[in-house]
């Protein structure tokens, strides 16, 4: 085989075809009335504008199909105002496509290196303005400058440190402890366990000690949702069950996928669903995950009664509850 | 082509069932000679009448449930007023979720089932419209905090319903009458799970009710709200009528004048 390549003309630029406005003196009288048309209709618009904005009642509605009962005088000032923008580019893009010239033209591209003079002349010039302005002979002023430069670009690495301190035990803790009450979320009501129906569910949060004050973190990381079904319907190990009371279940309302509230409750299938990512989880057998993205069942907080039948958490979550994290120990 | 061989015996199951629900959907009309004969019988027993005839074919005779409805003894008076009354039972079809429609009895003979229901075993009651007293207790504010606490996850977080699994979805709360809502927060009907009065006061009740009225009659300032459902119908509107104008003014914008 060889290498030529056979050369090919370059066939160089198509023939210029002329529009009809560029010979027919008619053609071209007409599309610069259609140009002044558009134009006229831009200033229309902004005059609509205006009227609208001072003349039209802001009481004043008109109903339009789709959209409903509607403020004319709002409708109008952005009908206007959009017209007025639209129709100036209508009309400049019109202009521009009928009668500004539209010859081709070939433009070469320059050189990209500068001329010898320039560059020599570039050179001279900061010598002469170094020379000036005393940098050699003024040492304290460039040390000092050099420090002061030196030193903007230390600010940004101390603000790395606001990537820590690391988070030691936090992602891991609740505030739920042995005894806490669970009370109705955002009622704060204690619940006795008689006042769950089967196919009931209570969102619940722990109780605030006095003084105490519900903070947003708190409020995301403690929510847990309560569920009560027929006990005859778990399928759990005897340790799960011990876990729950009379029927009653209680799940973190945190989801292990991504932390979005998992409460979307279908009591007929008794599946929990995550809004987020379609997470599915069963709640007969200690919401395993059934389908979706969530990797770990949801984190399930012991609970049972005091003695005047409210229900009380047996003891904090065994895990830690919501997403995934580095250092968490569990898989 | 060979059939499956249980495609005989299916088609033939589904033929049964439809002609079985036509027809007892068919003869649960009612008729004006049926109104006056029973005007002696007790209220019960004509709800029992109604029942044998529009609903026993799948919530048995006794509505003990079967494999295909659920069992309606102890449901109370609220379950039929809210299912029967909205028109979501009788089932139109077998699908997944009675959806609501024009009521297929009228609001006697719905309370005559009601009370036949409400009979077998103790229940939610028919909530009484007058009882609720939503615009008079009702706090709109502490009922938007309630909303977005229990029902916002199903019911989307302005009441206009949302999806679940396997084509079941909540319904939109737009326009739903306070009792029929009332009632469903106590009986929990199809996929909702039960908001008891114990757990979600009637004051509490109130509040929701008056939020979810609040929100239906929220003008849309802005234009048309496309459903108040967020950034899917927005999305939907802008990839294809704001693409297609962009395309459309491109097209003109590329071509050459003549």
């Amino acid at each position: 085989m060889t290498n030529s390549v056979e050369r090919f003309q370059d066939p160089g630029l198509p023939a210029h075809i002329h529009r009809k406005a560029d010979f027919d003196e008619r053609a071209a009288k007409r599309a610069e009335r259609q140009v002044a048309i558009l134009f006229l209709l831009s200033a229309l618009s902004t005059v609509g504008t205006i009227y609208s904005y001072i003349f039209v009642k802001s009481s004043a509605k008109v109903y339009l199909p789709i959209m409903g009962e509607q403020q004319v005088n709002n409708l109008g000032i952005g009908i206007g105002l959009a017209g007025a923008l639209f129709f100036i580019g209508m009309g400049a893009i019109h202009w521009a496509k009928t009668l500004m010239d539209d010859t081709e033209v070939v433009a070469e591209r320059h050189e990209f290196r500068s001329s010898d003079e320039d560059r020599a002349e570039f050179v001279e010039t900061i010598k002469e303005r170094a020379g000036t302005a005393q940098l050699g002979r003024r040492s304290l002023i460039k040390k000092t400058l050099g420090l002061a430069v030196g030193l903007v670009g230390l600010s940004p690495l101390v603000l790395l440190r606001d990537l820590g301190p690391l988070p030691k035990k936090q992602l891991e803790q609740t505030s739920w402890k042995a005894g806490t009450y669970l009370v109705s979320d955002p009622m704060g009501r204690r619940i006795k366990a008689a006042d769950l129906e089967v196919g009931g569910v209570v969102q619940v949060l722990p109780e605030l000690a006095p003084g105490q004050e519900r903070t947003l973190e708190n409020t995301g990381t403690d929510a847990v949702l309560l569920i009560r079904i027929r006990p005859e319907e778990f399928n759990l190990s005897p340790e799960r069950l011990s876990w729950t009371h009379e029927g009653i279940i209680a799940f973190s309302k945190i989801c292990s996928h991504m932390g979005c509230a998992v409460a979307l409750y279908e009591q007929q299938t008794k599946h929990l669903l995550c809004p987020c990512h379609q997470s599915t989880f069963d709640v007969t057998r200690a919401a395993k995950v059934i389908f979706g993205p969530a990797a770990r069942p949801l984190p399930q907080l012991a609970i049972t009664v005091d003695n005047e039948g409210y229900l009380i958490a047996k003891q904090g979550f065994t895990e830690p509850i919501g997403p995934s994290f580095w250092e968490r120990n569990s898989a | 082509m060979r059939r499956h061989r249980f495609a005989g015996p299916i088609i033939i199951a589904a033929a049964l069932i439809t002609v079985g629900s036509a027809f007892s959907m068919a003869s649960a009309l009612p008729t004006a000679q049926h109104a006056e004969t029973s005007a002696a019988n007790t209220v019960v027993d004509e709800g029992k009448q109604i029942f044998l005839r529009g609903c026993s074919s799948c919530h048995g005779l006794n509505a003990e449930g079967s494999g295909i409805a659920p069992s309606l003894i102890g449901v109370g008076g609220a379950a039929v007023d809210f299912q029967v009354g909205t028109g979501r039972m009788p089932m139109a079809d077998m699908s997944q979720q009675a959806m609501r429609k024009r009521p297929v009895y009228n609001a006697e003979q719905t309370a005559a089932l009601a009370a036949y229901v409400a009979s077998l075993a103790p229940g939610p009651a028919v909530v009484d419209p007058a009882s609720i007293n939503w615009e008079r207790d009702g706090n709109v504010a502490n009922g938007g905090t309630l909303f977005r606490t229990n029902c916002a996850m199903c019911h989307n977080f302005a009441a206009q319903g949302g999806a679940l699994t396997n084509g079941k979805y909540a319904p939109t709360l737009m326009g739903v009458e306070p009792k029929y809502i009332y009632e469903a927060m106590i009986t929990g009907p199809q996929s909702m799970p039960k908001f008891a009065d114990t757990t979600l006061t009637p004051k509490d009740k109130a509040d929701i009710i008056a939020w979810i009225q609040a929100a239906n009659k929220e003008p849309a300032q802005g234009g048309a709200s496309l459903g108040r459902v967020g950034p899917v119908t927005e999305g939907l509107l802008v990839w294809t009528l704001g693409l297609g104008l962009l395309i459309g003014v491109a097209v003109w914008l590329a071509t050459k004048a003549r």
